[in-house]
């Protein structure tokens, strides 16, 4: 089991309130993405929720017991670190062993487990190596090795990703999605990515400046964001956003429309506009329009398979009139 | 250019460095030289290096009138055991300030050193008060002590340096894995600092072997270490400068010998931070 509640948690470092009350609850088997720029307080809402900083004020509960005044050790959480944090003098094995040595396992359950986990994760021909001579993504793999093996409440992974390069990051979030099909348990995840936040949660939180801007599924997010901050910050390209009168039109401050909900024409529409640059990826054109009716920012437009523009071409945009997000004067949705 | 400057300027700074480790090592040199001696070479003027008759009767002199592994089993014990002691206080203290540093942190290590700034000489007094109070003057055991105190600050700066290499993630990866604050020490901060560890270790044991202010003054024949020894040649009957330095030899040959083969050990050590 691992249900989370956070109860009015807030957190403050000196003078400095980082985190103001907030509640929040993860329930048993959710995977949960904090996602938020830098410096939002995903990370040490994570790290108050593994013990590793204490509350300011609030309660935390795991499974509906306090767990506020309770040491990380005894929790029952399993964290996978940014810089994988592996114990550099022992091998993978005795690494992957050492939550279970703290737990008093006995040594046949142990090897059990250690070679079902090796397994799982390509790990058995490396369990008598030291950290130092795996590359980037073992190292992760032997992190997530070691949080298995004692099967926690629930997984804290903070930012695990972050330090591979592009191509593995992609293999591992598809191992940690399948990880999560397979167990079922708890996983707290926090990313400024807002792919893996897109491709991985079942729910997200979102969070700026330690308050959480909305949570929801990645679709609810997607289609419904409650602000103009959430409406930015989830879904690759990012929303266009128009002021003035195209926005008053609709009785709103401010008009969101994303990248992949505006269709183009060389002949007619809604809106004119010049092609700045066109990125052709063949699945997909990017284009990055001068449009008159969003005068100091370029529009993103998607466009599903090959679209011939070139810099300087006259394209006319119909938005999705349907899939127009209005916004008010104080950036909240206007339904 | 450069290369036609590069091996001239190799070639001085090697002799430089020969030059000042000669100079350094020079009286130690001297010493041992003098051991072999009789007496009325070792005082002759000019000195005499090279051309003398070597002879181990100071050896046998110095031996027949003292007890010499009395005194080496005394420093072994006073020396080893205030390095034990040390480091067993050491190693909690450098944990807390390195990884639960507080604001004073800074100011308590620093406060720690200044008390190294201060004359040996100016708490004589009052310690060697307390140690007839408390029973322990010419005991092993209070020198353990004295000498403990003596060098913990620099023990706790040392290991205070080489923790606060140690990622404070690892730390807490051990607490989540279910690690006590004990176990988190024995299993992972220990063994992680182990290199650091050694040469404090060595360092300490050095000075704490060398140490002869306190030793000379609080002991007299019961616990008296080597520095003891050397210095019962320096007074009775005058000035015998080849038993002196047969004595001194004898006294420094233990540490000496250590010192050479851990050179490697205590040369990383006190380097490392410096260069990664």
């Amino acid at each position: 089991m691992g249900r989370i509640t956070l109860d009015k948690v807030s957190k403050s470092f000196g003078d400095v309130e980082v985190i103001p009350p907030l509640d929040l609850t993860i329930e048993d088997g959710e995977f949960t993405v904090f996602v938020g720029p830098s410096g939002c307080g995903k990370s040490t809402l994570l790290r108050l929720i593994a013990g590793l900083e204490d509350i300011t004020s609030g309660q935390i509960r795991i499974d509906s017991e306090d767990a506020t005044n309770v040491p990380p050790a005894k929790r029952g959480l399993a964290m996978v670190f940014q810089s994988y944090a592996l114990y550099p003098h022992m091998s993978v094995r005795k690494n992957i062993a050492f939550p279970m040595k703290m737990a008093g396992i006995d040594q046949a359950e142990q090897d059990k487990r250690i070679d079902a986990a090796a397994k799982a994760l390509n790990l058995t021909d490396y369990l008598d190596r030291r950290p130092g001579q795996l590359s980037g993504g073992q190292r992760q793999r032997v992190a997530i090795g070691r949080a298995i093996v004692r099967e926690p409440a629930a997984f804290l992974f903070d930012e695990p990703l972050s330090n591979l390069d592009a191509a593995l990051r992609v293999g591992m979030r598809l191992e940690i999605s399948e990880l999560h099909e397979r167990l079922k348990t708890t996983m707290i995840y926090v990313t400024h990515d807002q792919v893996e936040a897109m491709t991985m949660a079942d729910k997200i939180v979102v969070l700026q400046a330690g308050v959480i801007e909305q949570v929801g599924s990645p679709l609810e997010l997607y289609e419904r964001p409650c602000n103009k901050f959430v409406a930015g910050f989830i879904g690759s390209p990012k929303m266009n956003f128009i002021e003035g009168k195209e926005a008053a039109n609709l009785g709103a401050t401010t008009i969101g429309i994303r990248p992949e909900h505006i269709s183009i024409s060389t002949t007619e529409g809604q809106w004119k506009g010049t092609v700045g640059v066109a990125e052709h990826l063949g699945s997909d054109t990017f284009l990055y329009i001068h449009a008159d009716v969003s005068p100091n920012e370029t529009m993103t437009v998607r466009v599903d398979g090959e679209f011939s523009a070139r810099h300087g071409d006259t394209v006319y945009l119909t938005p999705r009139a349907e899939r127009i997000h209005k916004f008010g004067a104080d950036g909240l949705r206007i339904e | 250019m450069a290369r036609s400057i590069a091996p001239r300027r190799k070639a001085i700074n090697t002799l430089l460095a020969w030059s000042i480790g000669f100079l350094i090592f020079f009286p130690i040199l001297w010493t041992i030289l003098t051991s072999f001696k009789t007496e009325a070479t070792a005082i002759a003027n000019p000195p005499v290096f090279i051309g003398f008759d070597w002879t181990l009767e100071n050896y046998q002199a110095v031996m027949e009138r003292s007890n010499y592994g009395r005194f080496l089993w005394n420093s072994i014990v006073i020396a080893g055991g205030s390095t034990i002691l040390g480091i067993l206080i050491a190693i909690p203290a450098a944990w807390s300030m390195a990884f639960v540093p507080s604001k004073r942190t800074k100011d308590i290590l620093l406060w720690m050193l200044s008390t190294k700034m201060l004359p040996a000489v100016g708490v004589l007094y009052p310690i060697y008060l307390l140690f007839i109070r408390m029973g322990l003057l010419d005991t092993k055991i209070g020198l353990m002590i004295v000498l403990m105190l003596i060098n913990l600050p620099i023990i706790v700066w040392m290991l205070y340096t080489y923790f606060k290499e140690i990622p404070g993630e690892i730390l807490e990866a051990a607490r989540m894995d279910g690690a006590t604050l004990r176990e988190e020490v024995i299993y992972i901060l220990t063994p992680m600092a182990i290199p650091g560890i050694a040469s404090t270790l060595l360092l300490n044991v050095i000075l704490a072997w060398n140490e002869a202010f306190w030793t000379l003054n609080l002991t007299a024949a019961k616990a008296a270490p080597l520095t003891a020894f050397i210095a019962s040649y320096s007074s009775p009957e005058g000035l015998f400068y080849a038993k002196l330095s047969a004595a001194s030899t004898m006294a420094i040959a233990p540490i000496l010998i250590l010192g050479w083969f851990s050179q490697k050990q205590l040369v990383s050590g006190l380097t490392f931070g410096a260069v990664k």
